[in-house]
Parts: C-alpha cells; structure tokens; sequence
C-alpha cells in the first residue's frame, strides 16, 4: 500500500494562508506600518485599540490573520529554499524550521490574545 | 585539509568503461537571475518572507498593547525609525506584488463559464480586487473611527 502524503494538507494551509496575506496584509501594513507613524492618518489611541483587541471576533480575526499567513510563508520558504538554493540535503532540518516558526508563532499569537485583558 | 576530491557519481565507475554516465546537467544556484519569468518566480515566494515580518512586527505589537500604554507609546517610536519605515517601505511593496499575483491566478485555477462561453481572464479576477478592496476599506475604518 502507498504511504499517503501530507503534501494536500500543507498545501491547504499554505492556500488559505496566501488568501488571508492578499486580502488583509496590504491594508495592515499600509495603516500601523507608514500612514500611522508617518502621520498621514490620525493614530488611534491606545484605548481605541484595547476596546477593539478586547473584542472576542476580533482576536479570532487576529489570531487567523498571524496563524495562516505564517503557514503560507513555511510553505513557500520552504520551497524557495529547496527550489532556489538547491539545499536539497537539508530538506528535513528546513522543513522543520519553516513549520516549527510557524507552530511557535502561533502558540504566540494564542497566548498573546487569550491573555489581553 | 583533504585535499583529494571524492570520486562523484558523475564520473563512471572504475569496474567498467561501459557503464552508462549519469544524466546530471548542473544548473547554477542564480538560475533564476537571468530571466524575467525566472527573477519574477522567486520574488514572488520572496514575498512570504516579509509575510512572516509582518506577522513578527503585529505580535510584537499586541505585546506592547498587553504591556500598557507606555509600553505602546514605545512601540509606536520604534515603528517611526528609519528601519522600521524602511522595511515596512519593501514589506509593503511585496505583499502588494504577492496580492496581485495571486488574485491573478484565480482565472488559471478555474475556467467560469457563462452560457457556454469562457468569461475572459479579467472577469475571473475582478471579484478579488474588489473583496480586495471593500475589506481593506471596512478594516480602515473600523481601526480608524
């Protein structure tokens, strides 16, 4: 018999992840990374940021937006790594750094948001 | 140091002159460099590298939000600096990039058809901008008001 691959459920991740990073990364950037602190945008406070981290749908919507993108990344570093420095020898130690980071980085990102307050 | 190269299996075995020599062009680490196509493949799974930034900077970000205003104030100094600017400068360039591109590929994934006719590739891809945009708008404003 075959031994099934777990290349579809990477991949699944690794989609979904592409989607989220589209779709949501751009607008993140633009706002907290160069319209906040080059003031071309008002900054919000920082109890209008707590009132909305304090939100439960919107630590799910952060929690999906650090999650996914990380697995996406894994997926495609992964494969930039093997692919385009042809390390071909350290495929398993690279795998495990690329899904490792993004396990890590999860956990993170749920101790993060669960403990708020 | 060893100075004597180990015998490779590019080079036939010494136990027969007949034996077939391996097929193994060597393709050099910069193949990528000198063609469009090539250096736009690997920029693009660049991206995912200033994906994984973004999220890095995001939690450290709701550190300093779970650490108190001061704590936060701080953070928003650090995001002023030169570097910080600078990389959330290319950070946004790509992410941008990796947006396009993969919005575009949506016509490649799936043939839509409408009365039997395939609708041309801007058809298949237009939903996305415009998800694209009505998120990023809602996003804007909710963080903004």
């Amino acid at each position: 018999m075959e031994r099934q691959s777990n290349e579809a459920f990477f991949w699944t991740l690794f989609s979904a992840g592409g989607v989220i990073a589209a779709i949501l990364i751009p607008v993140h950037i633009f706002l907290f990374g160069l319209a906040f602190p080059l003031g071309w945008l008002p900054a919000p406070s920082y109890e209008h940021m707590m009132a909305l981290v304090r939100l439960p749908v919107v630590r799910i919507y952060l929690f999906v937006l650090c999650s996914l993108p990380l697995f996406h990344w894994a997926h495609r570093f992964r494969y930039t790594l093997f692919d385009g420095l042809q390390v071909k020898h350290l495929n398993e130690v690279i795998f495990t750094l690329c899904y490792g980071g993004a396990v890590v980085g999860t956990v993170l990102a749920g101790y993060l948001l669960w403990n708020m307050g | 140091m060893c100075a004597v190269k180990q015998p490779t299996t590019r080079t036939a075995p010494a136990y027969t002159e007949f034996h077939p020599r391996w097929y193994r062009p060597q393709v050099s680490v910069y193949w990528w460099l000198f063609q469009r196509q090539y250096l736009k493949f690997i920029l693009r799974e660049l991206s995912s590298v200033f994906v994984a930034a973004f999220v890095v900077i995001t939690l450290l970000q709701l550190n300093a939000l779970r650490n108190g205003p001061e704590a936060y104030a701080r953070f928003q100094q650090w995001l002023q600096t030169p570097a910080a600017i600078a990389l959330n400068v290319v950070s946004f360039c790509f992410v941008v990039f990796h947006a396009i591109t993969w919005f575009n590929l949506a016509p490649s994934a799936m043939a839509v058809r409408l009365r039997g006719k395939p609708l041309p590739d801007f058809m298949v891809a237009a939903p996305n901008y415009a998800v694209w945009l009505v998120v990023s708008g809602a996003v804007a404003w909710l963080v903004l008001r």
